[in-house]
């Protein structure tokens, strides 16, 4: 459904990312894992097109696009079929919960009012925010912030969700909660990719497992092979790391 | 106080204030929304980065700030009919106002933008909204809220400012107070009176202010706090 050859980019003159592939098929989980500054958000941004790509082809829903010269029609048109979760929410302040969700629907997608209600609703109920509708964003905890940005994510029906670290801005005792709302989003068959820390979710929820070294996607593979068969000495070493912190 | 100056206080408060009711607050209503207009407008020219206006903007900014407000006023009122532009009293003062106060406000407003997070905007872009559309839903309400005290701060001197405008034949209601001045020789308890109205004004200014920005933050949930 996705597929991303030769993605470069490159931040004065340093290089970020040296030529990562990547590819999705409709249902798939994929965590991105790495130790920091190895390029993950990068990876994300430019596949929403926040950052331009250098070098790249992208090819989605069977349509080829050239991704440092996509034009802005173009970005806007494969965004109606993305959505993004940013580690720092990015709730729109000036709005209430339900207006952060239908704002997108009724501005962008021209959705009349009543429909992009209904439609915001059934997302806010879904990670469990309909009581909160009528909240501004300084008034909802990180969580439930978080949560309320993966209702608007969702309420525009993507092809695919990129997750950028949505739980690191987090109180612990607020991880849970979001998690808990994304493994449903992968039970029901959603497309994402999830840049994370947290080692747990990427072994239980997704399906395939992309490492991110130094501009390099060190490997990619099957969650259960990735974890269970890991022969790279620099893999076990950044995982072992991890366990370490975990206890 | 003698009868005689009590006399002439009441009697030439009415036209005094009248004169600020007639003269004044529309001299400085309509200076200030068109000023507005003009900061936004710059405001914007300079965050989009618009090429060439953007020059044209820093330019007329610079100037601006860098010469008096009286000596615009002689410059447009006196000096410009030398060019064969003469403008009546009124137009000239609105013009030369707003000019100058658009300069000041279009730099509070561009700092007001520039405080909204980016993520705002990029949050915009991933719901497939457009740069103006986020720009008008998102960025610009945001920035309001924020810009709100100092431009309102803005109205306030430019209440007071609007005296100056008698330097250049505007009857507003500092020059009727320098003729009634003028005539009876009561400097100190006439320019007390006006001083008082202006005080007056400004305090209803603020007062307006702060349920401007009660009406804001509720709009905001509470006060707005930004990491
Ligand atoms: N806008 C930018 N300008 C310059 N350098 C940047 C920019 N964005 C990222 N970088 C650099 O790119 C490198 C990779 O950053 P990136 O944020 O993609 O890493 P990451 O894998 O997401 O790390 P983390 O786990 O800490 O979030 C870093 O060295 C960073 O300094
Ligand atoms: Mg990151």
């Amino acid at each position: 459904m996705l597929e991303v050859r030769g993605l470069k980019k490159s931040f004065e003159g340093h290089e970020i990312l040296k030529g990562v592939d990547l590819s999705l098929e409709k249902g798939d989980v994929l965590a991105v894992l790495g130790p920091s500054g190895g390029g993950k958000t990068t990876l994300l941004r430019c596949l929403n097109f926040l950052e331009r790509a250098d070098a790249g082809t992208m090819t989605f829903l069977g349509q080829e696009m050239d991704m440092p010269s996509l034009s802005r029609k173009d970005i806007a048109a494969y965004r109606r079929h993305t959505a993004f979760v940013f580690q720092s929410f990015n709730l729109f302040a000036n709005k209430t919960a339900l207006q952060n969700v239908t704002e997108g629907l009724i501005v962008a997608r021209k959705m009349a009012k009543r429909e992009a209600e209904e439609r915001a609703m059934a997302a806010l109920e879904r990670v469990g925010l309909a009581d909160k509708r009528a909240s501004y964003p300084n008034q909802l905890s990180g969580g439930q912030q978080q949560r309320v940005a993966i209702a608007r994510a969702v309420a525009g029906e993507p092809d695919v969700i990129f997750f950028d670290e949505p739980t690191s801005a987090l109180d612990p005792e607020l991880i849970g909660g979001v998690l808990d709302v994304m493994r449903d989003l992968a039970r029901d068959g959603m497309t994402m990719v999830v840049v994370t820390h947290e080692m747990s979710f990427a072994r239980s929820a997704s399906t395939h497992v992309l490492f991110m070294d130094e501009g390099v996607a060190l490997a990619s593979a099957p969650t259960g092979e990735f974890f269970k068969e890991q022969k790279l000495e620099r893999i076990q070493s950044f995982l072992r790391s991890l366990d370490r912190k975990d206890e | 106080m003698s009868e005689r100056v009590l006399d002439i206080l009441i009697s030439s408060f009415p036209r005094i204030l009248g004169q600020g009711l007639l003269v004044t607050i529309p001299l400085t209503v309509i200076s200030f929304a068109l000023a507005l207009i003009i900061a936004v407008a710059c405001a914007m020219v300079q965050i989009a980065d618009i090429k060439g206006l953007r020059q044209i903007v820093r330019f007329y900014i610079w100037i601006i700030r860098g010469t008096p407000l009286l000596v615009q006023l002689y410059l447009v009122y006196f000096g410009l009919p030398d060019l064969g532009l003469v403008l009546p009293a009124f137009p000239c003062a609105v013009a030369v106002f707003a000019l100058n106060e658009g300069a000041y406000c279009a730099e509070t407003v561009r700092a007001a933008i520039e405080a909204v997070p980016r993520g705002q905007m990029e949050a915009g872009y991933c719901v497939g909204m457009s740069y103006i559309q986020i720009m008008r839903r998102i960025v610009l309400p945001q920035a309001f809220r924020t810009a709100f005290p100092p431009l309102s701060n803005s109205l306030i001197s430019m209440v007071k400012d609007t005296s100056l405008a008698a330097n250049i034949t505007v009857t507003e209601m500092f020059m009727t107070t320098q003729r009634v001045a003028g005539r009876t020789y009561e400097h100190l308890a006439l320019y007390a009176e006006v001083a008082l109205i202006y005080l007056l004004f400004c305090t209803v200014i603020t007062w307006l202010q702060r349920l401007g920005e009660r009406k804001l933050n509720a709009m905001n949930g509470g006060n707005v706090i930004r990491a």
